[in-house]
């Protein structure tokens, strides 16, 4: 392991750099969570309509992982259908499993979070801002982030 | 000189201990691994975890069952380990030890077994900011069946506890005064002594949350006079899922039951059945035999580095861990003055948050604890979500504080600061 994997430099860009980091009071939709094992809390703010999310933002506070990982999401995620958003989270999910091996054509900056998945415990940190954004949308947020043993 | 001055002029002989302690030894990657979580959990000597394996493979089993040779040494070592606990917390009578899982079912015992039995609506329970939460919940499920209401003590500035309101918050209507002996995130040691005079003043009882201070403090339940003690054994050395409960023998005696089960009846008829004597009628069912006798060892080890020597080896390095924290450019929780403070060192470094703090230490070998520390109110208080917190214990050295100071340069370096 080196510490080069997971503070890579986008994730540090984006940590220093939120982007979207603000409130949204029009938002149609909006959901808050919080990481019990290190205190971290992000709330998500999406504009969407006619199945289509239009502009995602977050507030927040947390880690270098999960606050680079919610700043990532707002940009992958705005301007696609609603469909393409839940295909998106499925593929994030996957590669913090570990199970999709993404280019970065394929997912963007996002696979800079792809060294995390060598530290098993930060993983509920990138997937925070994720369970969120699919309990926005009215999903069922994944387990990653509840319940944790702390 | 007594036996007792002699071990309190006895400085702790740290590398003799450290070679006791198997894991120390291990790596972490290519560094030697360097321990500041013993407030979460101690290590083990190679005596604690013998005693246990010895058990084992040579006593093992049930005890106060069979009538058999190896029932009968089960349950003279398990009996055995009860008396070494008594003793080593100035316990009067080995039946006031009620084994437990460690403070957290200790805690849970007296809220069952004696809050909801006791309380009613408008008594009050007097807890602080400062409490584990472990120390909280268990209350507020008492309250919330018993129509009782929950008061806290508040923390100053500094991390001490705000007592110039004490008498508006500790009156004829509190009944218990539930307070730690040592904050697990602060270090803070809160003036004992004064709290249960002032509760037992108002008719109130006192439960003291042993879980950091039982490890690393003397402790005479006599003296004190508190009327509840819980006990952690993983975070003396002791087994995980080995501890107790001490509590007044009066009080035990009047106490209802908690687990119900086999062991702590006395006899069984189809509608009801009578209780066990005290310790007993608290250990339903096949108890943690063998991490008991862990224990046991772990307080023979503690015993024969005197307690005084540890609280002093202790103060030395928090001292010294403060002062090389705050040069660093730490912010360090809790009070500073290592006479009221215990060696749980939060703290809050540059703009680094805790969580990432602790990634990079670990490549450096470091295993701190990062989080809320089940500490969410102090957390609060305090304006943070999270700190990284060190802390120490007998087998701690200076040197090691020194990796953790160095260590934070390379965050630092991360983070471009």
């Amino acid at each position: 392991m080196a510490l080069d994997d997971i503070y890579k430099e986008v994730i540090l860009d984006h940590y220093k750099n939120p982007r979207n980091k603000r409130e949204m009071p029009d938002a149609e939709l909006s959901c808050s969570r919080n990481n019990p094992l290190c205190g971290d809390e992000i709330t998500v703010f999406v504009h969407a309509e006619d199945g289509k999310v239009h502009e995602v933002s977050f507030m927040g506070q947390g880690c270098s992982i999960s606050q680079s990982s919610a700043s990532m999401m707002t940009e992958a995620v705005a301007g696609k259908a609603v469909e393409d958003v839940h295909a998106l989270i499925g593929d994030f999910r996957s590669m913090m499993a570990g199970d999709l091996d993404p280019s970065e054509e394929e997912l963007g900056d996002l696979v800079a979070l792809k060294g995390v998945v060598k530290y098993p415990i930060r993983i509920k940190c990138a997937v925070l801002a994720w369970d969120v954004l699919q309990e926005a949308l009215g999903g069922t947020g994944g387990e990653a982030s509840g319940g944790s043993p702390h | 000189m007594s036996l007792t001055e002699e071990r309190s002029a006895r400085a702790l002989d740290v590398a003799r201990i450290r070679a006791d302690f198997p894991v120390l030894q291990r790596t972490v990657g290519d560094r030697p691994l360097v321990y500041l979580d013993s407030a979460a959990t101690s290590q083990k000597p190679r005596q604690v975890i013998d005693a246990e394996s010895d058990f084992y493979a040579h006593h093992n089993a049930n005890a106060h069952r069979g009538l058999y040779m190896l029932a009968e040494e089960a349950t003279e070592m398990y009996e055995g380990a009860r008396g070494k606990l008594a003793r080593f917390i100035g316990a009067p009578d080995p039946a006031t030890i009620v084994f437990t899982r460690g403070t957290t079912e200790s805690t849970n015992l007296v809220a069952y077994a004696w809050a909801r039995r006791e309380l009613k609506e408008g008594d009050e329970i007097l807890l602080t900011d400062m409490e584990h939460h472990s120390n909280i919940v268990p209350w507020q499920i008492a309250a919330r069946d018993t129509g009782a209401v929950l008061r806290y003590i508040p923390l100053s500035d500094d991390g001490l506890l705000e007592l110039s309101d004490l008498g508006s918050l500790l009156t004829e209507r509190t009944r218990l005064l539930a307070v730690t002996g040592m904050s697990n995130s602060l270090g803070t040691l809160p003036p004992m002594g004064q709290l249960i005079d002032a509760a037992h003043a108002v008719g109130a009882l006192v439960l003291v949350d042993g879980a950091q201070l039982v490890p690393h403090v003397p402790v005479d339940v006599t003296e004190l006079d508190c009327d509840f003690l819980t006990i952690s054994g993983h975070k003396m050395l002791g087994p995980t899922a080995s501890g107790g409960l001490y509590g007044k023998l009066d009080l035990l005696e009047r106490m209802d039951v908690f687990l119900a089960g086999g062991h702590m009846i006395d006899e069984v008829f189809h509608e009801r059945a009578t209780w066990n004597v005290v310790p007993y009628k608290f250990e339903a069912g096949t108890m943690n035999i063998a991490q008991e006798i862990g224990l046991g060892a772990a307080v023979d080890y503690l015993e024969a580095l005197g307690m005084d020597a540890v609280r002093a080896h202790e103060e030395e390095i928090t001292a010294y861990a403060i002062s090389r924290l705050l040069e660093a450019g730490a912010r360090v929780f809790g009070p500073h003055d290592t006479s009221v403070r215990g060696g749980a060192v939060s703290f809050w470094y540059r703009d680094v948050h805790p969580h990432d703090l602790a990634t990079i230490l670990n490549e450096e070998g470091i295993a701190i604890r990062a989080g809320h520390h089940c500490n969410q109110l102090v957390m609060r208080r305090y304006g943070v979500p999270a700190t990284a917190r060190a802390s120490f214990y007998v087998y701690n050295t200076n040197e090691e504080v020194d990796v953790l100071v160095e260590a934070l340069a390379k965050a630092e370096d991360v983070f471009g600061l």
